[in-house]
Parts: C-alpha cells; sequence; structure tokens
C-alpha cells in the first residue's frame, strides 16, 4: 500500500450504501462506552476496508489514568475550594499546602484567575480533541493477506502483519473495559514484540474478528469464511443490561462456534495445592520463618516489621496465581488450541495448528506424591500480557494430572501424541532405561559420574513426528520438539566429555523457556541422533503445510501442484572456492 | 538388575559398532565427511593479531594493583599472559578445524578441537545471511559470515572468508534457501 503518504489525515472513505456501518458513529462518544443497541452485532469488521475501534478506547487506554490525574488535583486544592464556597479564610493549611495556597493567593493578588482559568480549559481542550482525534485516527483493516493498523496523529505509526504468519491471537479483557464489554484483540506475528493490538473492540467484534481473520489465516476461502459469519440475533433495547451481565459471566464469548468445551477441569484445590507447594513458596515461607525466629530470640521485635512487605509480597503472588488460573480452560477449536485464564481481567489466547516450537512436560519433586505435572511451550511470539500468575503465557497447563497431560499433548502436538504414540509417552514420562522395545537410547553406564540417579533416564527417542528428550529422575522433564518446527541441530562435545567417550546433543527451536538439550550421550549414540534428526527435520519441513492449515484439505490437489512447482527448481549446491 | 545388564550390552553393542567403522574406539565426535570447505589459512593471523591485541590490553590491565604496589600482583599478569600464549599457540588448530559443508538440503558447519561442535541447518530455516569484516580481516581481504534462524542457538559464524567467496556464499545460501522455503 504505497499509495498513502505517511501522514494521511483522513482514512479513506468509507462504503457509503452497500455496509451499515455500524461502528462508525460520527459524533465523538467518549463518555458513552456502551454500543447502541439495535445495530446489527457482528459487523464483518474483516472486509478489508478502514475500521475504527469502540469508542471509548481513549478513555481506557489512558482517560483513566486523566481521570484520577484531575481526581488528585481536586483532592489537593479541597481546602481552596471549601474556603471559596464557604467564604472563612483561617484555614490551617499546615505545611504541606503552603506553597499551593501561595500560588493561587497569587493568582488572586494579579487578577490572573481568568487567565488561570482559561489556561486549565485549553489544556482540558487540547486534551479531549487529542484523545478524539488519536482515536479517529487509530484505524485497521484486514484483507485476505494481512492485519494492518495506523495510529498516532503526529507521528504516524503503520504496522502490517501477514496473516500467514500469525503465531496465535489473544482475546484480552482486562477487568475495567471488561464492564463496559470491551475487549482488546492481540495479533502475534513471529518476534519480540511484534503484535499487533486492536485495542479495544466491543466484545462480540473481538469474538466474531478473531474467527474471521483465523478463518483467512488458515487458507479457506473468502466465500466460505463469509457465509459461515452469519449475524445472530440481537435482544434489543431492554436487553444490553443483561448482555453485559451475560458477558461479564460467560467464559467464552464466540458468536459461530458452540462455546469449545475445557478439556481439562483445575479444581481449585489442586490450584491452590500446587501452589502452596511451589518451590518458590517454600522458599519465600522459609525466609519468613527464619526473621520471626531470628526477631523472638533477639527480642528486636521491630524486625517483624520488615517482613510485612515479604507478606505483602506473598500474599499478591498467591492471589495473582489462584485468581488468574482459577477460571482455565484449555480446548480444541477448528483453529487450533485454545487457552484461557483469569477471574477478573481475562485473556483467551487461540494457538493455530504448527505454532508451537517445543512443549515441556515437567514434574516438580513436591508434586511428585499427588502425580501433578506441569506443561510449558515455546513460542515463536512474544505476547505482552502475561498469562498465570505473571508467568509468561508460555505456561500452557499450570497443574494437571497425568490424563490432563495426555489430553492437553493430544491438543498441542496431535501428530506426536497421537494414540498409537501413547506407549511411548508414557514411557517418556514416567519410565526410565530403554523400553520394552528400545524405544530410548540412554547414556551408557560410564556416565554415572555426570547422571548419579538419573543415568537410566537420560535418553532420547526418535518417533516418526518429533524428537523426545527424556530427562531427571528427581525432577523428572520431558521436552517434545516437533520436526516441523526444528531449526537446527547440533552436537558438542568438550574435553570433559570427550575423556568419558560422551557427547551432549541440542534441538534448536526458537527463544523460549526451554532449551531442548541432551547431555552425557555416548558420542556414537549422539552421531546417530546428529544424522537422523538432521533427516527427518529436513523431510518434516518439505513435507509441512500448517502455515495455511485449512489449505490442505480445502485445496488438496493445489497445494499438492504448489509443493511440486516448489520442488522443481531446486539448485545445484556447489561449493564457492576458496581462495 | 536385569536392565542394567541390557544397558551394558547395548553400550558394549554399540561400541562395538564404533570399533568396527573407526578400527578403534572412538572418543572425540567424528563425522564421516571429509570434504569440508576450509576457511582461509590467512585467517589465522587475524585471528592471532586479535588475540594478541586483546591479550596485550587484558594483561596491561591486570598489572595495575602490581604497579600501585600490590607484591604478588605480577602473578595475576603472569598467568593471564600465559593463557594468552596458550591461545595463541593452538589458534593455527582452531582456525583449520573451522569447516563447512554444503550438503543438498542443508547447511552442516564445525569448529573446535578442545570444544567440538557440528551443526547441521536445513537452507530452507534461513532467516537471513550476514556478511560483516572487522579492521583487522578487512585489512586481510577477508569477512565472516552469519546464517542467521530463528532460533538464536543455531549461531552458524563461518569466519575467516576471502570477501568474494562470503558473497558467492551467501548469494548461493538466498537462492538455495528461496527454493527450499520452509516455515518458521
Amino acid at each position: 500500500m504505497s499509495e498513502h503518504t505517511p501522514f494521511a489525515a483522513e482514512p479513506p472513505a468509507q462504503p457509503t450504501a452497500s455496509e451499515p456501518t455500524a461502528p462508525e458513529p460520527t459524533a465523538p462518544e467518549p463518555t458513552a462506552p456502551v454500543p447502541p443497541a439495535g445495530t446489527s452485532t457482528v459487523t464483518d469488521l474483516a472486509d478489508g476496508e478502514w475500521h475504527r475501534l469502540h469508542p471509548a478506547t481513549p478513555l481506557f487506554r489512558g482517560g483513566i489514568a486523566f481521570i484520577a490525574i484531575i481526581g488528585v488535583i481536586i483532592v489537593n486544592l479541597r481546602d481552596r475550594i471549601l474556603e471559596l464556597w464557604f467564604g472563612y479564610d483561617d484555614i490551617d493549611t499546615g505545611p504541606g499546602g503552603d506553597f499551593e495556597a501561595d500560588a493561587i493567593d497569587f493568582l488572586v493578588r494579579e487578577e490572573l484567575i481568568i487567565v488561570a482559568l482559561l489556561a486549565a480549559l485549553g489544556v482540558l481542550l487540547l486534551l479531549v480533541a487529542g484523545f478524539y482525534f488519536s482515536w479517529r485516527m487509530h484505524t485497521f483493516r484486514i484483507t485476505g493477506e494481512a492485519v494492518e493498523v495506523r495510529s498516532g496523529i503526529l507521528f504516524r505509526t503503520n504496522r502490517k502483519g501477514r496473516l500467514d504468519r500469525i503465531q496465535g491471537i489473544n482475546v484480552g479483557r482486562p477487568f475495567v473495559p471488561r464492564l463496559f464489554g470491551a475487549a482488546k484483540l492481540e495479533i502475534s506475528v513471529a518476534g519480540n514484540d511484534a503484535n499487533v493490538q486492536l485495542a479495544y473492540l466491543r466484545s462480540r467484534d473481538a469474538d466474531a474478528l478473531r474467527r474471521d481473520i483465523l478463518l483467512l489465516a488458515s487458507g479457506a476461502r473468502r466465500e466460505s469464511a463469509a457465509s459461515t459469519s452469519a449475524t445472530a440475533a440481537h435482544a434489543g433495547i431492554g436487553g444490553i443490561l443483561d448482555e453485559r451481565v451475560h458477558e461479564l459471566l460467560a467464559p467464552e464469548l464466540d458468536v459461530e462456534l458452540t462455546e469449545p468445551k475445557s478439556i481439562v477441569r483445575l479444581s481449585p484445590g489442586r490450584l491452590i495445592g500446587s501452589t502452596f507447594l511451589s518451590e518458590t513458596f517454600i522458599i519465600l515461607v522459609l525466609m519468613l520463618v527464619a526473621i520471626v525466629v531470628s526477631a523472638v530470640l533477639s527480642g528486636e521485635l521491630f524486625l517483624l516489621f520488615a517482613m510485612l512487605p515479604g507478606l505483602i509480597g506473598i500474599g499478591g503472588f498467591l492471589f495473582a496465581r489462584i485468581t488468574r488460573s482459577l477460571r482455565y480452560s484449555i480446548a480444541s477449536t477448528p483453529d487450533g488450541v485454545r487457552v484461557g485464564f483469569g477471574l477478573l481481567s481475562t485473556t483467551n489466547e487461540t494457538l493455530p495448528p504448527g505454532r508451537i516450537h517445543s512443549v515441556r512436560v515437567s514434574q516438580p519433586l513436591l508434586w511428585r506424591p499427588f502425580g501433578w505435572w506441569q506443561i510449558a511451550v515455546n513460542r515463536a511470539s512474544r505476547s505482552s500480557q502475561n498469562g498465570a500468575a505473571g508467568q509468561q503465557q508460555t505456561t500452557i497447563l499450570p497443574v494437571g494430572s497425568l490424563d490432563d497431560v495426555r489430553a492437553v499433548l493430544g491438543l498441542l502436538l496431535p501428530e506426536a501424541a497421537s494414540a498409537e504414540r501413547q506407549a511411548l509417552l508414557e514411557q517418556a514420562l514416567l519410565g526410565s532405561g530403554p523400553g520394552e522395545g528400545g524405544e530410548f537410547t540412554v547414556s551408557p553406564p560410564r556416565a554415572r559420574i555426570l547422571r548419579w540417579f538419573s543415568r537410566r533416564r537420560n535418553g532420547f527417542a526418535l518417533s516418526p513426528e518429533a524428537v523426545l528428550l527424556r530427562t531427571g529422575a528427581i525432577w523428572r522433564g520431558l521436552v517434545v520438539v516437533p520436526f516441523p518446527r526444528l531449526q537446527s541441530v547440533s552436537v558438542h562435545q568438550g574435553p570433559l566429555l570427550r575423556a568419558l567417550r560422551l557427547a551432549s546433543v541440542h534441538a534448536h527451536t526458537v527463544a523460549g523457556p526451554i532449551s531442548p538439550t541432551l547431555g552425557a550421550l555416548d558420542v556414537v549414540d549422539a552421531g546417530r541422533f546428529f544424522d537422523e534428526v538432521a533427516a527427518s527435520a529436513l523431510r518434516a519441513a518439505q513435507a509441512d503445510t500448517s502455515h495455511r492449515w485449512r489449505a490442505e484439505h480445502q485445496q488438496h490437489t493445489e497445494s499438492a501442484g504448489a509443493a511440486s512447482t516448489a520442488e522443481a527448481p531446486h539448485q545445484p549446491v556447489v561449493p564457492p572456492e576458496t581462495a | 538388575m536385569s536392565h542394567e545388564d541390557h544397558d551394558s550390552a547395548q553400550a558394549g553393542a554399540s561400541s562395538e559398532a564404533a570399533t568396527a567403522t573407526a578400527e578403534r574406539p572412538t572418543r572425540r565426535l567424528e563425522r564421516p565427511e571429509t570434504e569440508w570447505q576450509r576457511v582461509s589459512p590467512r585467517y589465522i593471523v587475524v585471528d592471532m593479531i586479535s588475540t594478541f591485541i586483546t591479550g596485550a590490553i587484558v594483561t596491561t590491565a591486570s598489572l595495575i594493583p602490581f604497579w600501585l604496589g600490590w607484591e604478588q600482583g605480577w602473578m595475576l599478569g603472569a598467568g593471564l599472559a600465559a593463557i594468552f600464549v596458550i591461545v595463541l599457540a593452538v589458534t593455527p588448530r582452531r582456525v583449520r578445524s573451522i569447516g563447512y559443508l554444503l550438503r543438498d538440503d542443508d547447511l552442516l558447519f564445525r569448529r573446535g578441537i578442545m570444544f567440538q561442535r557440528f551443526v547441521a541447518v536445513p537452507y530452507g530455516r534461513m532467516q537471513l545471511v550476514d556478511i560483516s569484516r572487522g579492521p583487522i580481516a578487512r585489512a586481510f581481504g577477508l569477512g565472516e559470515l552469519k546464517f542467521v534462524t530463528a532460533a538464536a542457538s543455531s549461531g552458524v559464524l563461518i569466519p575467516g572468508l576471502p570477501l568474494e567467496t562470503a558473497e558467492q556464499l551467501r548469494d548461493q545460501l538466498v537462492a538455495v534457501a528461496e527454493t527450499r522455503r520452509a516455515g518458521l
């Protein structure tokens, strides 16, 4: 889109007759966030035209802080106002109030009060105008290829994300906007801080738009996208309040799809138990106990006050973690896995197929008696919104039983955790040694000096779909890297490993909390790992079509043709001469 | 215990296989490939000069406590100097160990003698190729080529390529990556 000058003051004219331009209220209504009732609920925002955001956006984004500042000013001038109204002038303003009183006295003395009021009014008008124009200039459009956002008054920014590069779509509802029925849609593409944010939209629009974007991104044809977006009937004028209440209570708004059913239920007991048994929490408690003991023994009771911040910190940590995870849900949708978190502020993220670069299933030692596990993933995008308890949104399952782990793995990696791989996964999670069929290659006996307890658990297995790295006898862990996502593979050997005829292997994926490595393998096994993984990764990358995940069903012949054309111009690889 | 026996039997089998292929138990990581592309021998000089400069600066800085009156301070400088001399001594071998190989669908890269490292990167995973040249390398007409994937840990950095080779290699990598393009 080169024809748009960077300082295009007006977005292109909206279509006049063809579309009922519902999301385009001409009058600025920053204080009336409730959308007018009776308009069509599902506007097709993904029609390739420019649209504006929710009219109350400035209020949600910065206006609340602005109102708070005005509140602070009013509170500070309270005495002044009282004096003005009740007319007594010997109020004891105290040492803090003197300066301010002097400033206002000065204004009164110099008869500048009118000027000051005008100036204040001017600033206020400027701010309101700024908010209005920033809302007006903040437009987005969604075409079949990309989602594009333009914003800014003086400094225009134009951000465009390609749809086939989408790594995830997040519908976030922070508490206050959620009360007003607004939500923000965050479209992440690969990279750090590479998100296209549509903040804020109407809640229902956000859900409809998410579905439309996913449909467009999936490679399904546009017509089918249009046909599925039938409009839902609106409740009418009296239904607004009803609808708000419903929106607030419904865990997940989806206009078209029947609400996807979460396959994991996180009981509050397990959530609280797992939080109390986490290692961070135990360390914090031990520190507090140490402070109490030292305070009592030394008789210096004021030390007890020193632990107040610590207590508040622990309380905040627990509260955040529990409320964030309380309404946890994970469900399968046609467009990928949907993970939801949050009690008051909710986030709901959809990860299209093939966007998960590696998966780690781990079990902290204290969770072992209860059979609890945790699942984290590596993703190519970094979301600005946090997941459970301030963890990055890489924790997909905060805590779950073995059955939950199986179900979630089946969603995250449908091929690598299919029914016939269940035995392998079982062996990978719980087993040790090479397994009955010798699926796992474990460290040789001479590696015991490096892996005291886990020598027989430390090993890898290669399934046709993924590489499985199993580690740890005490802190059990399993890392699964699907071959289509593997970037490269390496094998290392330092002097210590060489003396033991060992080597370590690394599978490289995008950066994240997981780094798939395995140490202390036999040199020959490591070499075999290197060769087989490199070959499988190549095969898988060529067969992979998950960037357009629905295209393979709809246009099978076409994609096959595309694959063969991609195959055709293979250049011979000739190494350049080294001079 | 039967598992133990099974394991040791398996380990024995694998080491037997190793002896069968290499005639002796392999300690080192070995690759069947032999036709590695090596970096320019001039890079040995470049690497030695830059090691020498770094060593001189670090050693001088470490001698400051000695000049300020710490009697035993010279040992610090002497130790560091010894380390840098050793690094200088192994530089030729280290540089000769750097190699790359363009296979049909992936790039193989190796480096290190003490700390060996082999990487295989499919061409289709390439995000970009960088050529950079430091002042010393430029004086010798060399440059280094960096092959960047979406994984930061891939770390394929081929130093000491003559500039025309580096540019040729870059163009070729871009061309083959285009024909073998894979998603993220």
